[in-house]
Formats: C-alpha cells, sequence, structure tokens
C-alpha cells in the first residue's frame, strides 16, 4: 500500500494502463511536458512519447472528434478536458457522435473513449472552473459518467473506465485531488465500477452522495453521530448507470433519504434518485425524499461559494427536517 | 471555370492533358465510369420516386454531382478510407455499398446502412461537419500504425463555415495526417448560397493551414480521379494533407423535402445542365468509338434491373420489432437499458395477451 493524493493515483493508473494496453492514447491540452494543469499526467510523455501522450491544438471539440477517428481505427483514447467548464465546446461531439456512434452503427464499431474532466467547485478558482456538468452526461444514452470520491477509487476506476469498450465520461472532484488514500498498487484490477458503495451504514437516515459530495457526507454522518443520529453513507460512483438496488434497500430500512450534490438541485440526479426511491419505498418513508445541492444559478463567484456549495452544516440541517417528521 | 480550375474533360468532350495529373484514359476506363455513373443516376432517381410514393421518408438527390464523386471513389485505394456526407452516392457505389442497404436509413428502420470494414467507408453523419473530425482521427492513427493508407473526406461548401471543419484543418496540419479534404461546392447550403459561407474561393481557406489546395471543375469525372488520386498518394507518402474544391452544382433539391424554385434562379440550372458529367464523357466515348450500341444496352438493362431490384426490397419490407429499438445503446450491459427493455416487453406482452 502506498499513501497517494488523488493526482498520484490518477497518474499511477494511466501509466499502468499506457504499459498494459499499446493502444491506450492520452490526448489534450498541456498534457505533455507541462504534465497537464493539475499534473495528473505528470512524467508520462516522457516515459511513452509524443505520439502516446499528445499535446493537442487548443480546440475542444478537435479533441473529441479526433478521438471519435482514432476509436474507430481502433485505439482507446483517454482525454483530458483541462476544466469542466471547458467541455461544452465538444459537447456536440461527445452528445452527437460519441454517445450514439455504437447504437448507429448496428453495434458494429465501438467507441471505447475515456472523457477525463476535472468538475466541481472548492478551490477558489476563477468562472468556467468549478462546474458540475454530470447531469448532462448522465441524461444522454450511450455514456457512461463515472466518478471517484477518493484516490483509491480513483486508481481502480480509470483504469475500469478505460478498460470498457463503451464511452465514459470520467468526472474527477478537483477539491479532492489533493486528499490521500491508501492505494494498492500491486493488486489485480477486480469488481465492477457500474455499482454504489455502502461506506457507513447507520440506522437512521441514508445520506446518498458521489465525488465530492462523499467526504462531505461522510463528516455530517460523524457530526450527526454525536448528536445520536446514526447516517448511512452511498457512495454512487457511477451516474449511468445508476445503481440503485443498494440505496433502495438502505432507505427501506431508515425511512429517511437525503440526495447530496454540488449542482443545482433543480432537474439534477438527486431528483432521479428522490423519484426512484419515492416509488420503490413508498411504504417504508418516514419524511420525503430531501436534496441539498446547489441553488438555480450560474456557479457563483468564489468568494459566495462556501455559502453555494453544500457542506456539513447544510446537511446537518437536512438531517434534522427529516428526524423532525 | 476559371484558369486556375484543373479541367482534363471538357464539355464538348475533349481531352486536355494537364502536366502535374497525367491520366492513362482508355476505352475500358471510361466505360467503368460511364456505368458507375448511369447507375449512381438510377439510384438517385428509383430513390426519388420511392420517396414521392411514400415508401421513403427522405431521400438526398445526387443530381449534377455524379462526376466529382465517381472520379473520387475510383482514386481511392480498397485500403483507403472514407468519410462522406448522405448526399455521396457516387461513392457509396464504388466503394460497393448495396444501395439497398443504403435505402434501410430513409426508410427508417435503421440509422446506417453498412458495414465500415467491409467497404473502408464510415457511416456518414447527418450533422454537417462533424465527420471532417473523425477522418483526421482516423488519419492519425494510420500515420501511428506506419500504414499504406490514406483517407478522403467529402463534405461540402456549407460545411467549410463549421468549426469542425476549421479544427480538422488545424489538427490535419499540426499532425501532418494522411488526408484529402474533398469538397464539393455545389452552389448551395439548401438555400443559402455559397457567397454566404465565403468572400474568397473555397479552396483560398486552406492556406491559412498552410494545407496546399487544389481547384478542379467538379462535373469533371477525368480531373477528379487525377487530382484526388495524386493527392491520396502525396498522403500515402508522407505529403500530408490537402485539399480539393471541387466545383459543381446541385441540380435537384438539398432533400425531397426542399423546394429549390424558392431560391433558385432556373437560368443557372440550364447552364449547368450544359455542363453535365454525363453528357461529356458520353460525347468523348463516341469520339473515341468507345460507346457501342451494345454495351450502351447492357448498361441500360444493369440499371433497369437495379432499379426494380430496389423497388422489391423496399416496398416489401415490414416494420421491425419494437425490441429491436433497444440493441446495441452499450457494448456492455447497462441496467437502465435493460430495465426500460423489460417494461418494454412487459407491456407489448400484455397488450398482445389481452
Amino acid at each position: 500500500m502506498t499513501s497517494l493524493t488523488m493526482v498520484q493515483a490518477l497518474n499511477a493508473g494511466l501509466r499502468r494502463a499506457l504499459e498494459n494496453d499499446p493502444k491506450v492514447l492520452l490526448m489534450g491540452e498541456d498534457i505533455g511536458p507541462l504534465g497537464g494543469v493539475f499534473r495528473v499526467t505528470d512524467g508520462l510523455q516522457k516515459d511513452f512519447g509524443e505520439d502516446r501522450v499528445i499535446d493537442a491544438p487548443l480546440a475542444e471539440s478537435g479533441i473529441v472528434g479526433t478521438a471519435v477517428g482514432l476509436a474507430m481505427r481502433g485505439y482507446r483514447p483517454v482525454l483530458e478536458i483541462q476544466f469542466d467548464g471547458f467541455v461544452f465546446p465538444a459537447f456536440d461531439q461527445i452528445v452527437t457522435m460519441v454517445a450514439k456512434h455504437h447504437y448507429r452503427s448496428g453495434g458494429i464499431t465501438r467507441m471505447p473513449m475515456v472523457i477525463r474532466i476535472p468538475y466541481g467547485g472548492g478551490i477558489g478558482a476563477v468562472e468556467h472552473h468549478s462546474e458540475s456538468p454530470e447531469a448532462y452526461f448522465a441524461h444522454t444514452p450511450g455514456l457512461r459518467v463515472l466518478t471517484p470520491a477518493d484516490a483509491a477509487e480513483a486508481y481502480v476506476t480509470i483504469q475500469q473506465a478505460i478498460a470498457s469498450d463503451d464511452p465514459v465520461i470520467y468526472l474527477e472532484p478537483k477539491r479532492r485531488y489533493w486528499d490521500r488514500a491508501e492505494v494498492d498498487e500491486a493488486s489485480a484490477i477486480s469488481g465492477s465500477p457500474w455499482s454504489s458503495r455502502v461506506l457507513r451504514s447507520g440506522a437512521d437516515v441514508t445520506l446518498v452522495a458521489y465525488g465530492p459530495m462523499v467526504r462531505t457526507c461522510l463528516e455530517a454522518a460523524e457530526a450527526a453521530s454525536e448528536d445520536g443520529v446514526e447516517c448511512s453513507v452511498i457512495d454512487l460512483r457511477s451516474l449511468s448507470p445508476l445503481d440503485l438496488d443498494p440505496v433502495v434497500a438502505n432507505v427501506r430500512q431508515t425511512g429517511r433519504c437525503i440526495v447530496v450534490h454540488e449542482a443545482p438541485v433543480v432537474l439534477g440526479i438527486g431528483a432521479e434518485v428522490a423519484a426512484a426511491v419515492s416509488q420503490r419505498c413508498f411504504f417504508h418513508l418516514e419524511a420525503p425524499v430531501e436534496r441539498v445541492g446547489g441553488a438555480f444559478l450560474p456557479y457563483p463567484p468564489n468568494r459566495y461559494e462556501h455559502h453555494y456549495l453544500p457542506g456539513v452544516d447544510r446537511i446537518l440541517d437536512a438531517i434534522d427536517r427529516v428526524t423532525a417528521l | 471555370m476559371t484558369e486556375d480550375v484543373i479541367q482534363l474533360l471538357t464539355p464538348e468532350g475533349h481531352l486536355i492533358e494537364h502536366p502535374d495529373y497525367p491520366l492513362d484514359v482508355d476505352a475500358g476506363l471510361l466505360r467503368t465510369l460511364y456505368r458507375d455513373i448511369v447507375l449512381t443516376r438510377r439510384t438517385d432517381v428509383e430513390s426519388t420516386a420511392l420517396q414521392r410514393t411514400g415508401e421513403l421518408g427522405l431521400w438526398c438527390p445526387v443530381l449534377g454531382q455524379e462526376g466529382v464523386q465517381i472520379g473520387a471513389g475510383h482514386a481511392m485505394r480498397p485500403s483507403d478510407y472514407g468519410f462522406t456526407t448522405y448526399r455521396e452516392v457516387g461513392i457509396f457505389h464504388v466503394r460497393g455499398v448495396d444501395p439497398v442497404e443504403l435505402l434501410h436509413l430513409y426508410r427508417g428502420v435503421t440509422h446506417a446502412s453498412w458495414d465500415p470494414r467491409e467497404v473502408g467507408l464510415g457511416i456518414f453523419t447527418i450533422v454537417i461537419g462533424s465527420h471532417a473530425l473523425h477522418s483526421v482521427g482516423y488519419a492519425m492513427g494510420i500515420t501511428r500504425d506506419g500504414a499504406d493508407e490514406a483517407v478522403l473526406s467529402c463534405f461540402g461548401d456549407g460545411a467549410t463555415s463549421t468549426g469542425d471543419v476549421h479544427e480538422a484543418m488545424v489538427f490535419a496540419a499540426a499532425f501532418n495526417s494522411p488526408v484529402v479534404f474533398l469538397v464539393q461546392n455545389n452552389q448551395w447550403a439548401i438555400s443559402v448560397p455559397v457567397a454566404r459561407q465565403a468572400r474568397v474561393p473555397i479552396a483560398a481557406r486552406a492556406a491559412g493551414y498552410g494545407i496546399p489546395s487544389v481547384r478542379i471543375d467538379g462535373n469533371d469525372v477525368l480531373a477528379s480521379l487525377a487530382v484526388t488520386r495524386s493527392l491520396l498518394d502525396r498522403a500515402r507518402e508522407g505529403g500530408g494533407p490537402a485539399f480539393i474544391e471541387a466545383i459543381t452544382y446541385r441540380r435537384g433539391p438539398h432533400t425531397t423535402s426542399d423546394d429549390p424554385t424558392r431560391y433558385r434562379d432556373e437560368a443557372d440550372l440550364g447552364q449547368w445542365e450544359s455542363l453535365d458529367p454525363l453528357d461529356r464523357l458520353v460525347r468523348l466515348m463516341e469520339s473515341m468509338g468507345a460507346l457501342d450500341a451494345d454495351f450502351v444496352a447492357d448498361v441500360d438493362a444493369e440499371a433497369d434491373a437495379l432499379g426494380a431490384r430496389l423497388r422489391d426490397a423496399i416496398r416489401g419490407m415490414g416494420d421491425p420489432d419494437p425490441l429491436g429499438m433497444f440493441e446495441h445503446v452499450y457494448a456492455e450491459p447497462h441496467v437502465q437499458v435493460t430495465a426500460d427493455r423489460a417494461a418494454m416487453a412487459d407491456y407489448l406482452a400484455a397488450g398482445e395477451a389481452s
């Protein structure tokens, strides 16, 4: 086991994928000598060459669109979009081409592509650098969407995403980039990433989160426990497919469910979770499903962000509401 | 045609030699090109008729552009790869796409028609310009593989206004990719004339990327064959990307849903009819004694048989199994698709039971 930050864990996972499969290529802006603006690809071009770790022209649609052609040729491109707010020039290629191509081709042509996107707020960044666009992608049939909550997860799931024969939007919670975890680099990669994980079991409330909010929910559960309220915490991990069976099973025990994400609550991932829980746990619920997340506004200037982002206190407030009933 | 436009076969049917684009012209070649244009034209006419009689939802006519397409199709080697729009019926034909398969798309039973691995031709996309990037990515893969192959990337004058075509040219230049962009300037993007797309000749756009460009007479099948072949050879040999503007005219509507009388000057149409790609080929072949009556009759009979085959195949088609729509959304199982498919199956079964 090695103590790694999420950045280091992703770097190690990418390195292992490059070593294991000659068809794996990395492409993105500034991923070569610079190592990416977050250094996720640090040293990889030096070790694997300029034709496997490719510094692309500054054009996101070009990066994703040429990767479609590379995938048609049999490659497995792993792309870096520099920041969440810069993915939209490539949105057309992702939604129109990447997501649909396997379907359109009648299953003949696969699109084994990973599009890595640092996402979410909490680092005091300028605008377009703190957004949470996951619902767009999770709402698009043909895409898979993964988001790791910690470094150990990142090391494993980035490799699983690359090994997938479907296109994967891989959302990296940038505020957790520097969090450390024990990573087992020696072990074989096993298990399915397309499932949610129960990280903590408590009898009173079920907290559902993914990506950056998993740690926040674990902290909130700890605080609630001190007040005598025991929370389960479930990491969805995969937003497409959405594995809700463990959530449903847990809520049938607790009767209370709170979904937490940074993205605006309105029509977000939490709405789908709430609908499924309401339908499948109807006779077990002690309170309406609560959602804690961003307000319906563009990501605000960063001096507002600690108000905008869900924190432990807002989650505890929601716990109070569902347990008061 | 202005002086910089390469022409090897005049509308009067005379051959012109060009020092940079030599071409061995013999009766066998001309007969092949003649047959391909006639059969492509028949597919076009039959498909339009099938749309008009309600058998197809849509058709995109190719009338007027067969010359550039048949020439470019023959310029490709079997190992080369092409990316096209929906209108490259001539290239589909040369690459061996069965037109019946093509019509399945317009019948609405499939989104794509052929196996790209078999014909070396990507399934086309209806979104304008998107596939220019796919062409360049595929060509980047050829470079990485060290393969003796090149890519032909076809789009129209309107597409050159899109961002994706711009980015495709940037990437092709940056990576010196073996790709030839073939722009069929058919003068129209549905109803908007080419003058609204660019204030310079379309070919002049390429200079800004450091990509050499050539303008050709797009109604001249021989110029298309010779120039495209030469530039594909150059690309395979490491010469990098090139750009062809083929000047032609879409004599039909944009699609069967279009009404060109609302925007087109009929005098222009007459002028372009006089430049028809098949007529000039016929004049040349007649002058060479290469177009005997038996050959013409054989090709006509083949075209009639093709028309009958298309009609029979499409008119008899049933609707697909409803559950077929759930196939191939993902390469690997996905729980949401599985659940929706099961729900639909239950619903259909309940309906049948009642």
